[in-house]
C-alpha cells in the first residue's frame, strides 16, 4: 500500500517537471497547437486537387459555324480561359514560353467529319506536371459534351447514349475533399506530436545524461515512462480536439460514426505513436538521429503509404505489403470509416484490434528495452 | 584573406568529420533520401492501375454480358463479386472491398435494342472522394469506347467528337515523371534545411560553440564553414536522387546538366540560408529541429509537389514568393523533362539567387548581433 502511494507520488512528481517543461519551451506548444492550426488551414484551403481556369490557345483551322460553336463551348467553361492562336506555331510558342498552359486545335475538316461521326479534335497539354494535364484532359470532356448536345437539340441526331451513366457518390455526395483531408488529418497531427516530439524530448535526457541521474533515484522504468506518456498524450489530444473543432465548424464535415468510438480510436492510435516515439528514442538516444528517424518511420508514412492522399491500391504490391506493418494504414482507414460511413462493425474492429495490439507491443517493448539500459 | 581561406577550410573538414565519422548520421543522411525517394516514386500518384469492384446485373442479357466483359478488359477493372440482392450493396461497399458498385437494371438490353437511353447506376465509395473521381472517370471512357462501338455496330451515328490527346515531354503522361524530378529539390531540402538547422544547434547546445567562438574565426568564417558543407551534403543528395530517377526508374534526361546544377547550386544556397536563419533563432536541438520542420511543411506542401501551384489562392500564392522549393520545383521539372535553358529559367533563377542572398546575409547579420 505504501509502495503504491510513493510509486504514484513519483509519476506525479515526473510528470509535472515534464508538464512545465513542455509549457515553458514555445517549440513543444508550436508543435502541439500550431503545428494542428496550420496543418488544418494548409489542407481546409491551401490545397486543391482541383486546377481551376486553365489557360488555353485556341487555333481554329476549320473556321466554321461548328468549330466556332465549340470554341464558344470552352469560352463558357469556367474551367477554361481562351486565348485565341492564328496558327499553330504561334499557338505552340505561346505554350512552350509557358504563356498558356494548353493548346486546343481545330482542324480543318472538323465540320466535315463531324456530321459523319468521326470528327477529332486535338488538345496539347504540357506533361511536365503529368497530374494538371490530366485533370485537363477530363476538363475538356465537358464543353465538347456541351457542343454535342447543342448540336443534337439544333436538330441533328442524338448523340448521347446509347449507354448512360448515373453515378452517385456514398458517403460524400458534394465531392468535397474536406470529407476524406479531415480524418487524415487527425492521424497526421496525432504521429508528430506522439512520435516525432516525443522522440526527441527523450532522447535529449538520453544525450544530456539526466536520465541516467534519475536512475539512481528510486524511480523505476515503467514510472519514467509513464511520466513521459501522460503530458505528450495530453498535448495529443489537444491537436485531435483542434482537428475536431475544425472538422465540425469550419468544414461542416459529418461524424457518421460515434463520437466515443472516434474518441477511443484517437486515443488508442496516439498510444501506438507515442509507444513508437519512445522506443525509437531508447534505442538511438540521439536527438538528430531520433527526431530524423521518427520522421521518416512514422510521418512520411502517415502521408504516403497510409492512403490518406494515395490509393493503396494503385501501389506495387511490394510497397503495398509495406503498409500492413504501418499503424498509420489502420488508422487512416479507422478514421475515415468512422467520419463518413459510420460504425461498420467489420472495418472498426479489425483496424482498432490492431492498432490496439500494436500500442500494448510496442509499450512492451520501450519498457523492456528501457529496463536493458539500466543494468 | 589567405589565412581566412585557410581557417574557413579548416572549419569545412571539421564539419565534415562532425557529420560523416559517426556511421550512424552517415546513414540517416543517405538512407532516408534513397528511400524516401523509391516510396514517393512507387506511391505518390494518383493514378489508378486497379479499381475493385462488384456488379448487381439484374439484366442478365447478351447485351449487358459484352457490357462487363467490355469493362473487365479494360485490365483496370477487377470485379469483385457478382451481387444477387440488392441489400448486398452496402455490405461491399461499407466494408472497402469495392470502390465501385455497378447496377444493371432489368431492361437494359430492351432499352438499348430500342435505341433509348439505357442507365447503368454506379455508386462509388466516397471515403476517399479524390480515388473515387478518378474511377468514376475511367468508368465513364469505357462507357464511351462501350457507345462508340454498340453505335457502328447498329448503324447510329451523330455528331460525336474524338478528343486525340498529344503530350509534350512526358508522351504517355506518367506521373513518375513528374514526381522524381521534383524530388530532386523536395528532398534535398527536407534533409538540408534540417541538417544544417541541427549543426549549430547542437554545437550551442553541447558548448562547443561557445569554444568556436575564444578562436580567431570571424562570424562570417563561422558561418561560411557552416554553410559550406551542408551544401555540397545537398548537392549529394540531390545526385543521389538524380542518377535514381534515371537508372532505376528509368525516367530520361533530357536538359542540361550544367543548368540543372547552377539551379541547385542556388537553390541549396537559399535553403541552407534558411536553416542557418532557423539556427540563430532556436535555443535547443529540439527549438531547431521543430521550428525547421514547422517551415519545411507549408514549403513543401505549397511548392506545386502535390497539387497545381497556380491553384492555390492568390493569397498563398503570393506568400510563396519566398518559398525557394517552388522556383527549384519548376526548374528541376522543366530541365530534366523540357530541356529549358537559362533564359527559360530566368524567373527561377532570379529568385533563387535573391533568397539565397537575403537569407545568407541575414543569417550572418544574426550570427554577428549573438556573437557580440
Amino acid at each position: 500500500m505504501k509502495d503504491w502511494s510513493a510509486k504514484l507520488r513519483r509519476i506525479r512528481a515526473l510528470t509535472l517537471k515534464e508538464t512545465r517543461q513542455v509549457l515553458r519551451d514555445p517549440s513543444s506548444i508550436a508543435i502541439g497547437i500550431v503545428f494542428p492550426l496550420m496543418m488544418i488551414l494548409l489542407f481546409g484551403y491551401g490545397l486543391s486537387l482541383d486546377v481551376n481556369r486553365v489557360s488555353v490557345a485556341v487555333v481554329d483551322e476549320d473556321a466554321s459555324a461548328d468549330s466556332a460553336a465549340l470554341v464558344g463551348a470552352f469560352r463558357l467553361s469556367p474551367y477554361f480561359k481562351v486565348t485565341v492562336a492564328h496558327s499553330m506555331v504561334e499557338a505552340n510558342t505561346m505554350f512552350l514560353d509557358q504563356g498558356v498552359d494548353g493548346v486546343l486545335r481545330i482542324p480543318s475538316d472538323f465540320a466535315r467529319r463531324s456530321h459523319s461521326g468521326g470528327a477529332e479534335i486535338q488538345i496539347l497539354v504540357n506533361g511536365t506536371d503529368a497530374n494538371q494535364a490530366r485533370i485537363m484532359q477530363a476538363y475538356a470532356q465537358g464543353p465538347v459534351a456541351g457542343w454535342s448536345a447543342a448540336q443534337a437539340v439544333s436538330g441533328a441526331a442524338v448523340s448521347a447514349g446509347p449507354v448512360i451513366v448515373v453515378d452517385r457518390m456514398w458517403f460524400n455526395e458534394n465531392n468535397d475533399s474536406h470529407y476524406f483531408l479531415v480524418p487524415g488529418l487527425i492521424v497526421l497531427v496525432m504521429t508528430i506530436i506522439g512520435a516525432f516530439l516525443t522522440a526527441m524530448v527523450v532522447a535529449r535526457e538520453w544525450e544530456r545524461g539526466t536520465l541516467e541521474a534519475l536512475f539512481v533515484t528510486p524511480m523505476r522504468a515503467g514510472e519514467f515512462l509513464m511520466s513521459k506518456l501522460i503530458p505528450y498524450f495530453g498535448l495529443g489530444m489537444i491537436g485531435f480536439v483542434l482537428c475536431l473543432l475544425a472538422g465540425q465548424f469550419l468544414f461542416h464535415v459529418p461524424l457518421r460514426g460515434s463520437f466515443f468510438l472516434l474518441c477511443l480510436a484517437s486515443m488508442i492510435y496516439l498510444l501506438v505513436a507515442l509507444g513508437i516515439g519512445l522506443l525509437i528514442s531508447t534505442l538511438v538516444k540521439s536527438q538528430f538521429l531520433a527526431s530524423q528517424l521518427a520522421l521518416l518511420l512514422t510521418f512520411l508514412p502517415a502521408m504516403m503509404l497510409s492512403g490518406f492522399l494515395y490509393d493503396l491500391r494503385s501501389m506495387p504490391v511490394l510497397v503495398r505489403g509495406i503498409t500492413y506493418v504501418l499503424p498509420a494504414r489502420y488508422a487512416v482507414s479507422l478514421m475515415q470509416t468512422l467520419y463518413l460511413a459510420g460504425d461498420v462493425g467489420s472495418v472498426v474492429w479489425l483496424n482498432l484490434g490492431i492498432l490496439a495490439a500494436m500500442a500494448v507491443a510496442l509499450l512492451v517493448l520501450t519498457r523492456l528495452a528501457t529496463r536493458k539500459q539500466l543494468s | 584573406m589567405y589565412s581566412s581561406l585557410l581557417r574557413i577550410l579548416a572549419l569545412i573538414r571539421k564539419e565534415f568529420l562532425a557529420v560523416l565519422r559517426d556511421p550512424r548520421s552517415r546513414f540517416i543522411i543517405f538512407v532516408p533520401t534513397i528511400l524516401q525517394c523509391l516510396i514517393f516514386g512507387y506511391a505518390a500518384s494518383f493514378d489508378l492501375n486497379s479499381v475493385p469492384y462488384a456488379v448487381l446485373d439484374e439484366d442478365h442479357s447478351a447485351a449487358s454480358a459484352a457490357f462487363l466483359s467490355r469493362l473487365d478488359g479494360s485490365g483496370i477493372f477487377q470485379r469483385q463479386a457478382d451481387l444477387v440482392r440488392v441489400e448486398d450493396i452496402s455490405t461491399s461497399i461499407n466494408s472497402g472491398r469495392a470502390l465501385l458498385i455497378i447496377q444493371i437494371g432489368q431492361d437494359f438490353e430492351r432499352h438499348l435494342l430500342a435505341g433509348e437511353p439505357a442507365q447503368v447506376q454506379v455508386i462509388a465509395d466516397g471515403r476517399n472522394s479524390n480515388t473515387a473521381g478518378t474511377a468514376l472517370g475511367y468508368f465513364e471512357s469505357v462507357v464511351e469506347t462501350f457507345n462508340a462501338s454498340w453505335r457502328s455496330n447498329h448503324g447510329q451515328t451523330g455528331p460525336s467528337v474524338r478528343i486525340v490527346l498529344r503530350s509534350w515531354f512526358n508522351p504517355n503522361l506518367d506521373s513518375r515523371w513528374s514526381m522524381l524530378p521534383s524530388l530532386i529539390g523536395t528532398l534535398t531540402m527536407l534533409g538540408t534545411l534540417m541538417l544544417t538547422a541541427m549543426s549549430v544547434a547542437r554545437e550551442r547546445e553541447q558548448g562547443t560553440f561557445d569554444q568556436l567562438l575564444v578562436t580567431p574565426f570571424r562570424p562570417f568564417e563561422i558561418m561560411a564553414g557552416k554553410a559550406i558543407p551542408n551544401i555540397a551534403i545537398g548537392l549529394t543528395q540531390s545526385t543521389t536522387i538524380l542518377l535514381i530517377a534515371q537508372f532505376w526508374f528509368h525516367i530520361p534526361f533530357a536538359g542540361s546538366f550544367v543548368v540543372l546544377y547552377a539551379g541547385l547550386g542556388l537553390f541549396l544556397m537559399a535553403a541552407v540560408g534558411l536553416g542557418l536563419f532557423v539556427s540563430s533563432i532556436a535555443k535547443t536541438m529540439q527549438q531547431a529541429m521543430l521550428y525547421a520542420f514547422l517551415l519545411v511543411m507549408p514549403f513543401a506542401l505549397l511548392s506545386g509537389l502535390t497539387t497545381p501551384f497556380n491553384s492555390m489562392p492568390k493569397f498563398l500564392q503570393s506568400v510563396m514568393i519566398i518559398n525557394p522549393l517552388r522556383y527549384a520545383l519548376d526548374l528541376t521539372r522543366r530541365v530534366y523533362l523540357e530541356d529549358a535553358g537559362f533564359v527559360q529559367l530566368f524567373s527561377d533563377f532570379l529568385p533563387l539567387a535573391v533568397i539565397g542572398l537575403v537569407t545568407l546575409s541575414g543569417a550572418a547579420w544574426l550570427f554577428r548581433r549573438r556573437l557580440t
